[in-house]
């Protein structure tokens, strides 16, 4: 049970700068999830901490300790792999043993923890195979196991979950989410899938080219992004991006883009004000779009081309074009739309997002 | 590069970090958890075995090679005479040309037999692990102990090859095996081919194993016929195993020694020495080690020049 | 598979693997053969009319009994068996260690030092072994098994580290980053965790420096000189030549025997063998 500290966190390899001045503070019990596209540094950062990466500048404090120069076994932590990296040549039980071995456990002691961690993830029967005789989610299972039976201060995990199929991927995720209340053990998580991160996360933190980009609850990501950057990463389908002008007097602004023109609500007038007369970044995700009906105000409709009709039984994406601009809009099951065919869209004003053109800053 | 957007309130973390927890790693855990330290403490026992018996030899080589050292006898330096003595001796130039020549037919005949058997054993048929297995046996067996019963068939009053080619009317008058220096060169190549073989087989059999069968059926559906599919298919994919056999078997006939050495010592009058032989005559058998030293060195220029184009060759694969 | 007809399987598949198979093993043949034929049978000209040279009817152990009443073969047997085992055993720990750090330990020189390793692999014995015969002597190690065993290492490490480099290799990293979090050293992980599962690698590497220390010939045909020191190859070879006289029954006793103890060495592991032996032009 401890925070972990990461301050002023730097990695260089010869020629690349993986992380850049990463300040986290990471609570004691949390559940906190890195994400990410591949190479952003989230890996990197969650192996400076394990210690399997020297830090090139900053540190890093695990509970009351700075462990910059501990080696990876005396910062008594656990870690859970992409490919769970279950040593093929002991059995589950040897596997989950391995570590309160080396660290001189009694022999009655490892048992009991052993056999607590089996029956807690039910791989009793289990423990006297081989690896290599587990299914994939078996194998998951006895990772986790290994790195519960140590009663660690902090559990790190890269990825565990993408080497397995979809379905078990969402099993699994329900169990790891169970398996840290019950627990309440800190936890690092770091994956590229933001399903994934949005629904394990106490907080979540975005990253991107080695900088961390935002940090907050998951539903704080999704509805305040920081950046254009978190914006078209949260959520799925992604955001709708158009660009757009700032036309108009203070009073009534518009956005002017190329086939769609849309007022500017009142909540977003005093911000863009110093906007006027130049370009920036709309941002509509695509549930903040529907089919026009007569309640909408005449403001915020537009006119559009459907593109692509994919129905997904609970609702039905729909690729529109409005002129240049492909958009997707989730609208009703019900709807009944073809390809080519015209329809009128509303936003909803209360969420439209608006992104600074060169620094990609939330306005 | 974009200014970072530092986190919300809830990440920026301005903390004074607590350091009196600390605890430094000991002397030999520290020791063993450092990269650099652990690597030149594991490399250390081949390093030290690899110089003394590697790297000084070959200093001491080249140096004996420039002095007139003989057994007992304390050398002077004496600078490319060895060479330039060698250079001069017909002997010498008998076993120059007598190498390259046993290296350039042997290797042709194990890499043209060695595929062949590769291309026979890549089919499946009962019996096919014994028959590859037995196949290695002439590269496990001690060269020095089958070349003697190469000898033995070879011998001039009771070879069993002349018995066999007399009885089956090819011949009249006895083949003089080993006694004749050209005869006695074709034997060793013979006898090397014989040995060297299986390690081409096998290899390229691995290499054979890699390439998808898709492709050739691919191919005979495209309508090549066998030696289309081998020569369009198989051939260029297999290219990189093969040169890279044929390297080490070119350094290690160019080499060669206990072959010749076992089957004709050089003989008769010299005519069938290797480089290495003929070093081993001057240098041990007569015991004029800076003789012998420097005949030895005449074999560096092609090895230098083969381990070049190998590792140029990985270079290029690591590079791929 | 394409098919194809049976004349053309006789023609270009079966006869010429069964000559291949006959041209194969017809030494080894002609080597027992000769061993258990009495010597009036053996001493007949190639042209003599009751020539029966692929079989005897009178088979004879006699040469098997002089080979071990007149020559110190046993010596022999066992001297090359001791220098084989010890010398890899060296060559197996050194190649190890030092497979390990190259393909897995981050540190300056890594590439040069790899390079130069897989230089020495490629230096063969005959260049070296005039100045070599000078160090041994100047070492004092002339005519004692440790000439062997400190020098055979020299093209074993080579070929044992190159092969062992391959094999950690594929062995996913995460497996050792996995012990050191459990609480193992670096060194721990790689003696409790790598190592165990590099033993087909290491019984590879193993099998393939027994056979190649069995054959070696030309370091201890230099470096041994009493008759009861050497290995078998030399032996063989200097001890039953009696002038110019070729016994051969005995010879060919003699070369038996020393093939037998790598032949079944080979035989119980063929599969390792083939790994070591295409595993070694690979890395």
């Amino acid at each position: 049970m401890a925070q972990v500290l990461l301050k002023d966190l730097n990695k260089k390899y010869d020629e690349v700068h993986a992380v850049k001045d990463v300040n986290l503070h990471i609570r004691d019990k949390e559940f906190i999830v890195l994400v990410g596209p591949s190479g952003c540094g989230k890996s990197t950062t969650l192996r400076m901490v394990a210690g399997l990466e020297e830090i090139t500048a900053g540190e890093i404090a695990i509970g009351d300790r700075v462990v910059n120069d501990l080696p990876p076994k005396d910062r008594d932590i656990a870690m859970v792999f992409q490919n769970y990296a279950l040593y093929p040549h002991m059995t589950v039980y040897d596997n989950m043993a391995f570590g309160l071995k080396m660290r001189k456990f009694p022999k009655a002691e490892i048992q009991k923890r052993v056999q607590d961690a089996a029956e807690i993830l039910g791989i009793q029967d289990l423990l006297k195979r081989k690896p290599r005789q587990l299914s994939g989610g078996q194998r998951q299972r006895v990772a986790v196991g290994r790195a519960i039976v140590r009663h660690p201060q902090v559990f790190l995990f890269d990825e565990p979950l993408s080497n397995l199929d979809a379905k078990l991927r969402v099993q699994m995720r329900v169990e790891l989410k169970r398996l840290h209340d019950r627990l309440e053990t800190t936890a690092i998580y770091v994956t590229h899938d933001q399903v994934e991160a949005m629904t394990l996360g106490d907080r979540v933190v975005v990253m991107k080219d080695g900088w961390i980009q935002q940090v907050g609850e998951p539903l704080e990501l999704y509805t305040k992004p920081s950046n254009r950057f978190v914006a078209g990463f949260i959520g799925s389908p992604a955001m709708n991006f158009v660009d757009v002008g700032i036309q108009g007097s203070d009073s009534s602004l518009t956005a002017q883009g190329t086939g769609i023109r849309l007022a500017i609500p009142p909540v977003n007038a005093s911000q863009l004000g110093p906007y006027k007369g130049q370009r920036v970044t709309l941002g509509i995700r695509p549930e903040d779009l529907h089919i026009a009906a007569g309640g909408d105000q005449a403001g915020y409709v537009f006119d559009a081309v459907v593109d692509v009709v994919e129905p997904l039984g609970s609702e039905i994406l729909l690729d529109v074009k409005a002129g240049p601009n492909s958009l997707v809009a989730r609208v009703e099951p019900t709807v009944r739309l073809k390809v080519h065919d015209g329809v009128r869209l509303a936003v909803n004003p209360d969420r439209l997002h608006f992104f600074d053109m060169t620094s990609e800053k939330a306005i | 590069m974009k200014k970072p957007i530092a986190g919300g309130t809830n990440g920026a973390v301005v903390v004074a970090l607590p350091h009196p927890g600390t605890r430094r790693a000991r002397g030999l855990t520290r020791f063993l958890e450092s990269e650099r330290l652990l690597a030149s403490l594991l490399l250390a026992p081949t390093v030290v075995l690899l110089g003394t018996f590697i790297a000084y030899p070959f200093v001491s080589g080249v140096w004996l090679s420039l002095s007139d050292t003989s057994v007992g006898n304390v050398g002077h330096f004496v600078g490319l005479k060895n060479f330039a003595k060698a250079w001069d001796d017909s002997i010498f130039q008998q076993a120059f040309r007598n190498t390259f020549f046993y290296t350039f037919w042997a290797t042709i005949f194990k890499l043209a037999l060695g595929m062949w058997l590769a291309l026979l054993l890549n089919r499946s048929f009962r019996g096919k692990r014994l028959v590859r297995a037995s196949m290695l046996l002439p590269f496990i067996i001690p060269t020095v102990l089958s070349t003697f019963a190469w000898r033995w068939m070879f011998d001039p009053t009771f070879s069993v090859l002349n018995w066999l080619l007399f009885r089956t009317g090819f011949i009249v008058n006895k083949i003089p095996f080993l006694s004749d220096g050209v005869y006695g060169m074709w034997c060793a190549i013979v006898v090397n081919t014989w040995r060297g073989m299986p390690f081409f087989a096998i290899t390229l059999l691995a290499g054979l194993q890699t390439i998808n069968p898709d492709l050739h059926e691919a191919a005979s559906l495209d309508g090549a016929n066998g030696w289309q599919r081998f020569w369009h298919v198989t051939w260029p994919l297999l290219k990189p195993v093969t040169l890279v056999v044929v390297v080490f078997s070119i350094i290690q006939t160019f080499s060669d020694f206990q072959l010749i050495y076992v089957l004709t010592g050089g003989g008769p009058a010299n005519a069938t020495h290797l480089l290495a032989t003929y070093a081993y005559q001057v240098g041990v058998a007569t015991g004029l080690l800076g003789e012998g030293a420097a005949i030895s060195l005449f074999m560096l220029p092609v090895l230098f020049v083969v381990v070049w184009v190998q590792l140029r060759y990985l270079r290029r694969l690591e590079g791929a | 598979m394409v098919i194809e007809r049976p004349w053309k399987r006789w023609v270009y598949f079966y006869i010429p693997l069964t000559l291949f198979v006959i041209g194969t093993l017809f030494p080894f043949y002609w080597m027992l053969i000769t061993a258990i034929r009495p010597d009036a049978e053996l001493y007949r000209s190639w042209r003599a009319v009751n020539n029966a040279p692929f079989w005897t009817l009178h088979p004879t152990l006699e040469h098997f009994r002089d080979l071990f009443e007149k020559t110190t073969f046993p010596h022999w047997l066992w001297n090359t068996f001791f220098i084989a085992v010890i010398s890899t055993g060296i060559s197996l720990f050194c190649g190890l260690l030092a497979g390990y750090a190259l393909a897995r330990l981050k540190f300056p020189m890594a590439g040069a030092l790899g390079t130069s390793i897989f230089v020495t692999y490629l230096v063969p014995p005959t260049l070296l072994f005039i100045p070599l015969a000078d160090i041994i002597r100047n070492f004092q190690l002339g005519n004692t098994p440790w000439a062997l065993i400190l020098t055979y290492p020299t093209f074993l490490i080579p070929f044992c580290t190159w092969l062992l480099m391959g094999y950690f290799k594929t062995i996913p990293k995460e497996l050792e980053e996995c012990a050191r979090i459990d609480g193992a050293t670096r060194f721990g992980a790689m003696v409790r965790i790598i190592f165990p599962i590099a033993v087909p690698g290491i019984l590879s590497a193993g099998i393939f420096a027994f056979t190649l220390s069995w054959n070696e010939f030309i370091y201890a045909l230099v470096f041994l000189s009493s008759p009861e020191r050497k290995t078998v190859p030399v032996g063989v070879v200097s001890e039953m030549i009696r002038g110019d006289i070729y016994f051969w029954g005995q010879l060919m006793a003699g070369a038996l025997l020393g093939s037998i103890p790598v032949a079944l060495v080979y035989s119980f592991f063929v599969e390792y063998y083939v790994t070591g032996l295409t595993g070694s032009v690979k890395g």
